[in-house]
């Protein structure tokens, strides 16, 4: 297959970027998004050029590196996926794909298709932990937890921390993430009784980080790769009263 | 000739690390604060020792190349963590534990860490469940466990197929927290570059940037490595793109001996590669093998056949056949060289690369006609999906193909019983060390030794050697410090100005593993070492001359960055063919042509090899030290899963 890609170029955060455009033959259906770029990429180093920089690591959808917005779609259009799923197959041949960052100023481009998200890290730093130390934990079966609470506090937890709620949002809210902490918490009674402080502090530090408040545009649910639930946000929303 | 001193204490078994414990030397409270700690990686052995050693009140200094602690490396493994709580009643216990893992690792590891690391394993499940961790839970509301390959137990805890993930978010969590009150100073996207050698004791380390590509210098009473393995350095592995093994390839270069660099396990379970440009391998958890039964075609005019058309009769259910006692479910390496052996002898299925079909079926329809479609989805459900998005096939109708792939990495520094290296001031934990695998690890074993070290073990070592030392004050523009930086800096130039710049880093990457696939992958053999020497030292040559890097190093430069990972692999990967070329045996996954029997099965040789092979960096050439093994409790025995 061929494909025309109009990729995000920026040099750094202080610079403007635009899209340049690149043609790659020869990718098969088995090919994943990524590796079509890795091998554009090693059509770049031939032509003496800096490769396009783009987040990834596993490459099985569970690190929450890998962030492209394709065609408009955080992750591209498949739903429940993040872009190192995605394989070529998806796609017709002939596909124009315009492939940009995530886009929020909370989440600033460091190059090309690559953005800071340590935003998210001091999120969690504020609270996003049961406040246990080393060696003070009772024998785990003392406590126990109703499977169906523990299934639904692994539901929240799945989360990959990849941001994508935040880039399709047009308020640039950080809720979803921070909702699916909270209530994974919430849920659990090892992580209850710090829960209302724990709801304030994060959701105070999303707000001095700059993310946008949260109006119901329900988009991020939609593109988020781990089906994290707007019942989070429901719950985090009763906990704060 | 053996300098190797493992300071493991001496005494009856169960008593040894409560004694050690007491004769460690503490640091007062008041005084901890003086102490500063780099670690580098935050995987679940980084991000959990930074959070202990936060708590105590010593002062860290942490780092990881990725934009966040939480997407280390352990974030991806799927089936489980062992844990001797015995909730199942089913005989399980500290000893059996330890029983397994020294029998699991083929008689290579030392019995006084692997009880250990038995003994901690319980704690482990306790302290992940009060950090808010979602095990899998019966109805009762009590926490359910599996079994797990190569057990005859079920000591397994997980959170559906994302255990990894659940541990390390906790780890993460509390390490987190430490950050919030200011014990740990971290820092992502920084790589380690370095180690500063002072007074023949690791003071500190020298690292880059990944965004601005500026070096900096970083200094501390002492340093702990915990990188993960170099399963990468084979090119295709289920590991995450940028694991690497430079932080322990520098550490070699300064003074810290390398363990078993050749002890490497293939995974039995991972999808095949299906063509040239794959960049990783996905792994297909081992739990899978619990239900799914593996066979090839009986005929070979059966492979290319669509499996549905095969008859029954004409299935082979080779592990089945080969090992009725433990059958679908014998240790990796074993499934791994029956696979290999299978598809070797040409009754492979799949797509053909390089003539070949690399593939066997795992079936499911047996387990879904007993306990039906639903209770299957319950149980398999996301790693089902998995499978189908990469593959584009539903294993619910067509029973999955699979082919081994590397995956972990028992070799690593050599530690002594406080998991601290040769270079004095230098530790080593989770994959990045040696210590408790052998020649090979049992599944769900590895998440429980990395969380083992970094809450339970270094923290107490780590204090023992910060109370037993005095520390000079040391500042930027030591020489030692000066002279680390620049060889950092001169290194850097060189990948950006190579005299014939041609190819890019996955060019030799994929040269690399290559040649270590064939000679230093499942099976190996003395004449195949002996040439893959020869061309890796070729490669190498090869590399520095023509390695060709674009854009600028003061900079976010992934290409450089691959290139310095790859020029480390490229040495690596020598080692590990020379130190398999020096062991003349077959033992766990290392399995040498020479040495297995008629059957396909290890010969271990205990007379000549029943040791750690420890190897020195010499710029000629690396020099070998053997740490002989002592089995005092367990009595080696032919490892028998038939
Ligand atoms: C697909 C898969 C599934 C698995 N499933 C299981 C399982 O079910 N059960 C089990 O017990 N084990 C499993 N394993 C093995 C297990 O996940 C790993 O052995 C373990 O997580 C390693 O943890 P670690 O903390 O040692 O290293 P990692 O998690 O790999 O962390 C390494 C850290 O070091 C950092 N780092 C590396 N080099 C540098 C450098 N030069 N400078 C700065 N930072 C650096 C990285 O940024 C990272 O933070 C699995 C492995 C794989 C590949
Ligand atoms: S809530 Fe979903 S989209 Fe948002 S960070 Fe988590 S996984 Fe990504
Ligand atoms: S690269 Fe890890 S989730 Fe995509």
């Amino acid at each position: 297959m061929i494909f025309t890609l109009h990729i995000w170029r920026q040099k750094s955060p202080q610079v403007e970027g635009n899209f340049s455009t690149y043609t790659i033959n020869d990718i098969d259906g088995d090919t994943s998004f990524l590796e079509m770029l890795d091998q554009l990429n090693e059509q770049l180093i031939h032509q003496d050029e800096d490769c396009i920089v783009f987040d990834y690591d596993c490459r099985e959808g569970i690190c929450g590196a890998c962030s492209l917005v394709i065609n408009g779609y955080p992750h591209g259009e498949k739903t429940a996926t993040t872009t190192c799923q995605l394989y070529m197959r998806e796609y017709k041949n002939e596909t124009e794909l315009w492939i940009e960052p995530w886009r929020a100023s909370s989440f600033p481009v460091l190059k090309d298709l690559t953005v800071d998200r340590s935003a998210f890290d001091r999120i969690i730093q504020s609270g996003g932990y049961v406040s246990v130390h080393t060696g003070s934990a009772p024998e785990a079966n003392n406590i126990l937890v109703k499977k169906n609470t523990a299934d639904e506090a692994f539901s929240a937890a799945e989360c990959i921390g990849c941001g994508a709620c935040v880039a399709v949002c047009p308020n640039a809210s950080a809720t979803l993430f921070v909702a699916a902490k909270i209530s994974h918490l919430d849920l659990l009674p090892q992580g209850k009784i710090e829960t209302t402080e724990r709801a304030h502090n994060m959701t105070q530090q999303m707000e001095v980080e700059g993310f946008g408040s949260c109006s119901n545009h329900r988009h991020c649910e939609r593109v988020c790769p781990k089906g994290i639930s707007l019942q989070n946000i429901t719950r985090m929303n009763n906990i704060l009263g | 000739m053996s300098i190797l001193n493992a300071k493991e204490p001496i005494g009856p078994l169960e008593m040894r690390w409560k004694k050690h414990l007491f004769d460690l030397a503490l640091v007062a409270p008041q005084n901890r604060n003086k102490h500063k700690i780099i670690v580098i990686g935050t995987g679940l052995a980084g991000a959990s020792l930074c959070a202990t050693l936060g708590e105590a009140g010593y002062r860290v200094s942490s780092f990881c190349f990725q934009d966040s602690p939480r997407r280390a490396h352990s974030i991806a493994a799927q089936g489980g963590i062992n844990a001797t709580k015995n909730y199942q009643n089913d005989g399980d216990s500290v000893w059996r534990l330890f029983y397994d893992t020294i029998k699991g690792g083929d008689f290579r590891a030392r019995e006084s860490n692997v009880y250990r690391l038995a003994e901690l394993s319980a704690n482990i499940i306790d302290q992940a469940v009060a950090q808010g961790v979602p095990f899998a839970r019966e109805y009762s509301g009590y926490l359910v466990n599996r079994s797990f390959g190569g057990t005859q137990v079920s000591r397994t805890f997980y959170a559906r197929g994302q255990t990894g993930q659940q541990l390390l978010l906790g780890a993460y969590g509390a390490m987190s927290r430490q950050v919030e009150s200011g014990q740990v100073t971290h820092h992502s996207r920084t790589e380690m570059l370095e180690i500063i050698t002072i007074d023949s004791k690791a003071r500190g380390v020298v690292v880059r940037d990944l965004v601005s590509g500026e070096l900096s210098t970083h200094l501390a009473d002492c340093v702990v490595l915990c990188t993960g393995g170099y399963s990468n350095a084979y090119y295709l592995s289920t590991n995450a793109k940028g694991c690497n093994t430079s932080a322990t390839w520098r550490a070699f270069k300064q003074g810290a001996y390398f363990a078993n660099p050749g002890f490497t396990q293939i995974h039995p379970t991972c999808i095949p590669p299906t063509g040239e440009n794959q960049s990783k391998l996905t792994l297909m958890s081992e739990s899978l093998r619990n239900d799914g039964r593996i066979w090839a075609p009986k005929n070979k005019a059966d492979c290319e056949k669509n499996p549905k058309d095969i008859k029954e009769e004409d299935r082979d259910y080779f592990l089945e056949r080969m090992y009725p006692a433990f059958s679908n479910l014998v240790p990796r390496d074993v499934a791994s060289r029956t696979v290999k052996y299978i598809c070797d002898e040409g009754y492979g299925v799949g797509v053909k690369i390089h003539n070949q079909r690399l593939g066997v079926y795992l079936d499911f329809s047996n387990v879904i006609e007993k306990i039906g479609l639903e209770a299957v989805e319950e149980k398999y459900g996301n790693l089902f999906e998995m499978y189908e998005r990469i593959t584009d096939e539903n294993p619910y109708e067509t029973p999955m193909k699979i082919y081994p792939a590397p995956h972990y990495s028992m070799g690593g520094l050599w530690v002594d019983y406080n998991l601290m290296t040769t270079l004095d001031g230098l530790f080593a934990a989770g994959e990045a060390n040696f210590s408790d695998h052998g020649a090979n690890r049992l599944g769900a074993s590895a998440l429980m030794q990395g969380l083992a070290d970094g809450y339970f073990i270094l923290p107490q070592t780590i204090a023992n050697y910060l109370a037993r030392n005095t520390f000079d004050d040391i500042d930027e523009n030591h020489d030692q410090v000066q002279a680390a930086l620049s060889s950092v800096k001169n290194r850097i130039d060189q990948l950006m100005q190579a005299p014939d710049a041609q190819h890019s880093p996955e060019y030799f990457h994929q040269k690399l593993g290559k040649v270590l696939w064939e000679s230093c992958g499942m099976s190996r053999e003395k004449g195949k070492l002996e040439q893959a020497i020869v061309e890796l030292n070729d490669l190498k040559r090869e590399f520095w001359q023509k390695i060709k890097v674009t854009g600028i190093d003061k900079d976010l430069n992934q290409t450089l960055e691959r290139a310095g990972r790859v020029a480390d692999f490229i040495e690596l990967g020598e080692l590990m063919c020379k130190d398999a070329l020096k062991r003349e045996e077959s033992c766990g996954a290392h399995a040498r042509e020479e040495y297995l029997s008629s059957a396909g099965e290890a010969k271990r040789d205990d007379e000549n090899f029943s040791f750690v092979s420890a190897w020195e960096y010499h710029k000629e050439s690396a020099k070998l030290h053997e740490e002989h093994l002592h089995f005092e409790f367990i009595k080696p025995t032919v490892r028998n899963y038939k």
